[in-house]
């Protein structure tokens, strides 16, 4: 198919392409994002094509020209988000999700699936004796509303045919054809989408205020620079739905009059690059992206810049620096990046996940999208759910839905029955949230109000055997290697914290410790200038406010409750149980256990490095550990 | 400078129209050739950008990714993310330093085999804990399997060296 070069050919095509759509009577959808590849699924997808054609069923790979008659639709899909059970296989529309397929799996899913009608019943997701037959139904998706994600999934990530079949594009159709530019705006604004990257700033303001400039170049920037550790929403959009991302920028761009956008991606991301790089060219190829799109006067184009691995380059103005060839370091505002951002012209700044948003407001009306979600936080988030909960992965709820509904009715509770501890929210700017919280809405406000913040989504799972003194140490270990060092109270003071931190989990913790980490978060918080030092001492404010006891027991008692930190355990030998076999003598790296054969060994305290060698070779379990 | 390194780095610097805004992507395509940044390569790029190799070398130690020195055949990057530190990934880190008598301040093995760093999150968070060799991401990673991994990779090689031979 050709370029379209009006609105009508655009609706022709996707009149083709969901009736070619249509003609796949089975679409098996195999989980090519970068968690389930890592478990071989691309193999699964080629073996497969294989096994489907050795069998003569017809199968179509893409829609478009030479799709004649009925077929199977086997497609590359994006992430289902249940990645702790990949690979992943879906077959549509019976909706059954295939759970841990390996190559071997291969004929049986082709015979009894493919050509057969029913499930292969042991690669269903199982439950307390329970079968769940079709992905729905499945808890960990039950609670779910897939809004951004809807696609992730159930389409081919690489095909902007079928985005478009699926009504891609259709808000940029009424964006270019239907709306003012101030009517976009005022559609994003009364439809309350904040940013998802963490501020929770409206993007509708941001928009507004980039509109009302005078200048003639003006920017749209995506921020896909996803540096918090354990969160992975927006790599999953990239590389899931890249088309409803891009669908979103240019609608920015033509809400805002700017003619150029960037996304700036970490180098982290191969994948994401690559699909986003496709999707680029697909849509320059249908004239939706580039010179008179669509017909219109309307030009814009997308470039890809890769990050090279600074957290600080998540900020606005850090961002902008590392695309204009610099060092990431964050300047002094104002002015603020809607007002002189990249290369000092007015900027849109937004994350993946709120482009995402875009295309949904416009096509469902501010008003239906206020419906979802809370008032002051309308819509969904994606939150990538990890550590130690049974299911992980990525889920997208209701803003409003609590702790208690995503960590153990999702989640499906803490991971091998232990206690849960707490959840930490917001990565290294953000804090934790414990049992008291479970039942508390969660949005932008909400979360701010008890000391943590939304940050872009990530939610670690803490249970009992994590040491919160070691969490803060983390969080804190990682902030220092990553503050740019532009200004004195982040680079000095996250470092004089970090130094205490370390000392406080190596033993040599002192009284006035504590203290002097509150007074020094206090300070870098009051004086940094970005938003990286000023969260900087956030992780260990908050474990300080909740887990006050257990820093008391590193500091005082010189002990980890959690039986975490190497330096303050202790190993013994229990003498009523020893045999005095001497194998943990022979095993022991440093020499630290002596004894007399057939008598109670003993360890050496000053020698003992806290291997651990000697509890698993001791079959009498007489090593014990305080 | 050798005439074909010239070439390589010219070809690089006009894929990018010798942009000076460019100049993070030129340097990760002259990383992407070379597995680090050579001093020659720097010297060269600041003087046809007409830039300083101040600004250069600024630029090129301000981001984690960029090396200034060459880095082994198979890079081994730990993830530890939270996802992955709470499912203990340092005993994994440990392990691999231990295999290969690397430390922190060690990165590369003597025989340019192995790399061995830390990333702070790779993305796979749901598979934690996770490495990624040259770029592949392994799943579910325990001390054990990456022994296994650096032993297969050692054979290869050891395979691979007799064969030039």
């Amino acid at each position: 198919m050709n370029r379209f070069t009006c609105k009508e050919d655009l609706i022709e095509a996707r009149r083709t392409f969901a009736e070619h759509l249509s003609r796949q009577k089975k679409k098996v959808l195999v989980c090519a994002e970068t968690g389930c590849v890592a478990g071989g699924s691309l193999e699964i997808f080629d073996r497969l094509k294989a096994l489907c054609a050795e069998r003569g069923v017809n199968c179509s790979f893409e829609l478009g020209h030479g799709l004649e008659g009925e077929s199977i639709g086997l497609k590359k899909s994006g992430c289902h988000g249940f990645c702790e059970m990949g690979p992943l296989v879906r077959i549509e529309p019976a909706g059954w999700l295939f759970l841990k397929v390996k190559l071997e799996d291969c004929e049986e899913i082709l015979e009894t699936s493919i050509i057969g009608d029913k499930p292969v019943k042991r690669l269903l997701f199982q439950q307390d004796g329970v079968i769940y037959p079709t992905q729905e139904e499945i808890p960990f998706y039950k609670k779910q509303t897939r809004l951004v994600r809807s696609h992730c999934g159930h389409t081919d990530a690489e095909s902007i045919e079928e985005y478009i079949a699926n009504d891609g594009y259709k808000a940029l159709e009424t964006a270019l054809f239907d709306l003012s530019p101030d009517d976009i705006c005022r559609e994003i604004s009364e439809a309350g989408l904040r940013g998802r990257g963490g501020g929770g700033y409206p993007a509708g303001q941001k928009w507004e205020q980039v509109k009302r400039h005078k200048e003639t170049i003006k920017y749209v920037i995506c921020n896909g620079d996803e540096g918090d550790p354990g969160a992975f929403m927006d790599r999953s959009i990239m590389e899931g739905d890249p088309h409803r991302m891009l669908e979103g920028m240019i609608i920015a761009g033509i809400a805002t009059g700017a003619q150029n956008g960037y996304i700036y991606v970490r180098a982290e991301y191969p994948l994401a690059v690559k699909r986003l790089k496709i999707a680029i060219e697909q849509a320059e190829k249908y004239g939706l992206l580039g010179h008179h799109i669509l017909g219109t006067d309307f030009s814009f184009t997308i470039k890809i810049n890769q990050g090279a691995g600074a957290f600080v380059c998540g900020e606005g103005s850090a961002l902008t620096a590392s695309i204009e060839g610099n060092r990431g370091m964050p300047r002094v505002k104002p002015p603020r990046t809607v007002e002189q951002g990249l290369f000092a012209k007015p900027t849109v700044l937004n994350n993946v996940e709120t482009f995402a948003n875009v295309p949904i407001i416009i096509n469902i009306s501010a008003a239906e999208y206020r419906k979802i979600g809370t008032a002051n936080s309308p819509g969904t988030k994606v939150f990538s759910l990890t550590g130690n909960v049974k299911s992980t992965g990525l889920i997208e709820v209701p803003m409003g839905t609590t702790l208690r509904e995503i960590v153990f009715e999702i989640g499906g509770g803490v991971k091998d029955d232990k206690a849960f501890k707490a959840v930490q929210i917001g990565g290294p700017s953000g804090g934790c949230l414990t049992d008291e919280y479970l039942d508390l809405p969660i949005d932008f406000d909400s979360i701010k109000k008890v000391g943590a913040i939304m940050g872009s989504g990530g939610l670690v799972v803490l249970d009992e055997t994590t040491c919160m003194v070691e969490v803060a140490r983390f969080f804190m270990n990682f902030t220092q290697k990553e503050s740019c060092g532009k200004c004195v109270p982040c680079r000095e003071g996250t470092r004089a914290m970090l130094n205490i931190l370390e000392r406080i989990v190596s033993g040599k913790g002192e009284p006035e410790d504590i203290d002097i980490l509150l007074d020094l978060e206090d300070t870098i918080s009051a004086t940094s200038l970005c938003g990286l030092g000023k969260t900087a001492g956030s992780p260990v404010v908050s474990t300080i406010k909740y887990f006050r006891d257990e820093y008391i027991a590193h500091v005082y008692d010189k002990k980890c409750p959690a039986k975490i930190c190497q330096a303050l355990k202790s190993i013994s030998i229990d003498a009523s149980l020893c045999r005095g076999c001497g194998k943990c003598s022979q095993i022991c790296p440093v020499g630290a256990i002596s004894g007399e054969i057939k008598k109670a060994f003993t360890i050496d305290g000053t020698k003992c490095i806290k291997c651990e060698a000697c509890i698993s070779t001791c079959k009498f379990n007489a090593i014990l550990e305080e | 400078m050798e005439k074909q390194k010239k070439e390589t780095l010219e070809q690089i610097l006009l894929s990018c129209n010798y942009e000076k805004t460019a100049l993070i992507a030129i340097m990760q395509k002259v990383q992407h050739e070379y597995s680090y940044l050579p001093r020659q390569a720097l010297e060269y790029i600041a003087k046809k950008l007409d830039i300083s190799p101040a600004k250069i070398y600024s630029v090129a130690t301000f981001y984690e990714n960029f090396s200034l020195e060459p880095k082994g055949k198979y890079v081994i990057r730990v993830c530890d993310g939270t996802a992955c530190h709470v499912r203990k990934s340092i005993p994994i880190l440990n392990a691999l330093r231990e295999n290969l008598a690397l430390s922190e301040d060690k990165k590369t093995t003597d025989d340019m085999l192995f790399t061995v760093e830390t990333v702070s999150c790779l993305g796979a968070c749901g598979l934690a804990p996770v490495i990624s060799i040259n770029d592949e991401v392994n799943a579910a990673m325990t001390p054990e399997k990456v022994r296994t991994y650096l032993e297969e990779i050692k054979t290869e090689a050891k395979k691979e060296a007799k064969i030039r031979e």
